[in-house]
């Protein structure tokens, strides 16, 4: 019996396909590899050479509008301001995230054992979520006496609701026929949870976490933007502040590269972080063979 | 076997089940099961089939009626005997877990060490002719595939009782005939009971040594045939007369259940 079943195992893996010629399918190959990345550096280069052939022949001032030679010169000069000011921002962003993370998944696991829980704070975190964190980091800033303190709690009240958010609906999105197997086997509840729900909820998690990687470094900027119109602080954000305050135009262009990068940096690791633990077995992750 | 003196591995005794939203899924349903016995639950949708699988598998508790079982489902921590397995009509894996992994997972609940484990999961792969799959993903098999790792998963804690709910509704006609000699096979070998639920009147009267009818508004049974041919059964049978015979028993029998609002 064993040998049959093996046999119509293999039959029915072995499907013949049909010949295809090499040629169509190399060029394909070879458009799909390159265009992704010629299309946007075109696009960009040309983007670039517009906006410095713009300043040049308007003779735009430097102090209005700079021209990219002179934002990448100023980002060169002032790196030791620069550079450390991208560590204060950095630093908050990264801690902002790490304790949304355990924050949130913890709060939405606690969540997924009790919907009594879950009915009763949810609204807190709906509340905290939708009132923008510019109307709330003064007040923050008022009641927590140290800053850094004062700009995490902001950056962190922003990136904490997507991820408890997902995560709970993660939570609670495991299949009913897999829940009813748990069940007949006599599953206790920490089984189900470390073994069926908390698996089911990952991608959930990933996608909320790859939100949540942005918005701390928006609610960092904010928070900073907030403290930095009372006269402290030293992020990038700061820096901006301060170089507007001088007319330092192409040093805010500078910052604000920065900070872009971080956001691009921040997005490129998380969406690694998703494909390396869903690569293997979810469908957005997978490659399918036509 | 004389089925008048051994006792039932299951008795239901006048089953009920209605729903929160008014639905009464089964009413009287009364059904002995005995050791060994191959049975078909066969009947339109809606006949309550499904439910009395679930009944049985204690997920969902009668709203009237008894359930007696000598297959008790308490069993202590780290016990590999476990009295019953249970095949869903999607192959129900989880999607994040190697086939082994999901083989292995009834095992693990019930605390059996995975060194421990090793052989039986071999030994259930093996048996659906999954042996090279150990490390395959769900998403890399076929629905044949899939489904006989569901199989292979409830099997590997040799239950006394298997319940299957309609397991191959969704597959090709050639890979069905092939899972039916299959698990023939697996009954034979095992000493299973099996209770399978179909609507299909050819699978019931090919694999079952017993079918019962049953008719929907509300779910309840309506005839039994006892299906008196040799096992294992193959291609010979089912082209025989009297598998033609029963099978125009067993539809009749279902014909007569069902109304102008029942559909297959």
């Amino acid at each position: 019996m064993t040998e049959n079943m093996q046999q119509d195992i293999s039959d029915t893996n072995s499907a013949a396909l049909p010949p295809t010629s090499v040629r169509p399918q190399e060029k394909k190959s070879l458009q799909q590899r390159l265009y992704p990345i010629i299309l946007p550096f075109i696009v960009l280069s040309t983007a670039l050479i517009l906006w410095d052939r713009t300043v040049v022949w308007n003779e735009v001032p430097h102090y209005i509008f700079p021209r990219p030679f002179d934002v990448v010169l100023t980002l060169i000069e002032d790196w030791s301001i620069l550079s450390g000011a991208l560590l204060n921002t950095l630093t908050i962003t990264v801690l902002a995230l790490a304790v949304a993370v355990i924050g949130g998944v913890g709060l939405a696991i606690l969540f997924a054992q009790s919907r009594i829980i879950e009915y009763s704070f949810f609204p807190f975190a709906v509340i905290l979520q939708v009132t923008p964190v510019v109307a709330i980091a003064p007040l923050i800033l008022i009641y927590v006496q140290n800053t850094i303190l004062a700009l995490l709690v902001c950056a962190w009240i922003v990136a904490f609701f997507p991820v408890l958010s997902n995560t709970t609906f993660g939570l609670n999105s495991a299949d009913h026929y897999l829940r009813d197997l748990f069940r007949l086997y006599g599953a206790s509840n920490w089984q189900t949870l470390r073994f069926l729900r908390i698996p089911s909820a990952l991608p959930h998690f990933l996608s909320g976490l790859r939100i949540a990687g942005g918005l701390a470094l928006i609610g960092a900027i904010v928070a900073e933007f907030t403290a930095g119109t009372a006269g402290t602080g030293s992020g990038l954000a700061f820096r901006i502040l301060e170089a507007g305050y001088r007319l330092h135009i192409a040093r805010m262009f500078a910052a604000l590269l920065l900070i872009s990068g971080t956001g691009i940096a921040i997005f490129l690791i998380l969406s690694w972080v998703q494909h390396m633990l869903l690569r293997k077995w979810h469908e957005s992750a997978v490659k399918r063979e036509h | 076997m004389d089925q008048s003196e051994t006792m039932p591995v299951v008795r239901l005794k006048n089953i009920g089940k209605t729903f929160s939203n008014g639905t009464v899924a089964l009413e009287e349903f009364s059904l002995a099961i005995h050791d060994g016995e191959f049975i078909s639950l066969l009947g339109p949708s809606g006949c309550g089939k499904s439910t009395a699988l679930r009944l049985i598998a204690d997920l969902s508790p009668p709203t009237a009626g008894q359930i007696d079982w000598t297959a008790h489902r308490a069993v202590t921590r780290g016990g590999i005997e476990r009295e019953i397995g249970f095949v869903f009509q999607e192959p129900t894996l989880m999607p994040w877990a190697t086939v082994y992994k999901n083989v292995y997972l009834p095992l693990k609940l019930s605390g059996v060490a995975k060194a421990d484990a090793r052989p039986h999961v071999e030994e259930a792969l093996e048996l659906v002719g999954l042996g090279d799959f150990h490390d395959s993903y769900p998403r890399e098999l076929s629905g044949g595939m899939k489904m006989r790792v569901s199989i292979a998963r409830a099997l590997v804690t040799k239950p006394k009782l298997l319940l299957m709910d309609e397991p191959f509704a969704a597959l090709d006609e050639i890979t069905r005939n092939k899972l039916n000699n299959d698990l023939q096979l697996i009954w034979q070998k095992y000493k299973l009971t099996v209770i399978f639920v179909t609507h299909s009147v050819f699978e019931s009267v090919y694999l079952s040594s017993r079918i019962v009818i049953m008719a929907a508004r509300p779910g309840r049974a309506i005839a039994e045939i006892n299906i008196e041919a040799p096992s294992p059964r193959d291609l010979s049978f089912r082209t025989s007369e009297a598998y033609g015979d029963y099978c125009r028993r067993a539809s009749e029998a279902l014909l007569s259940a069902m109304d102008s609002r029942d559909q297959m």
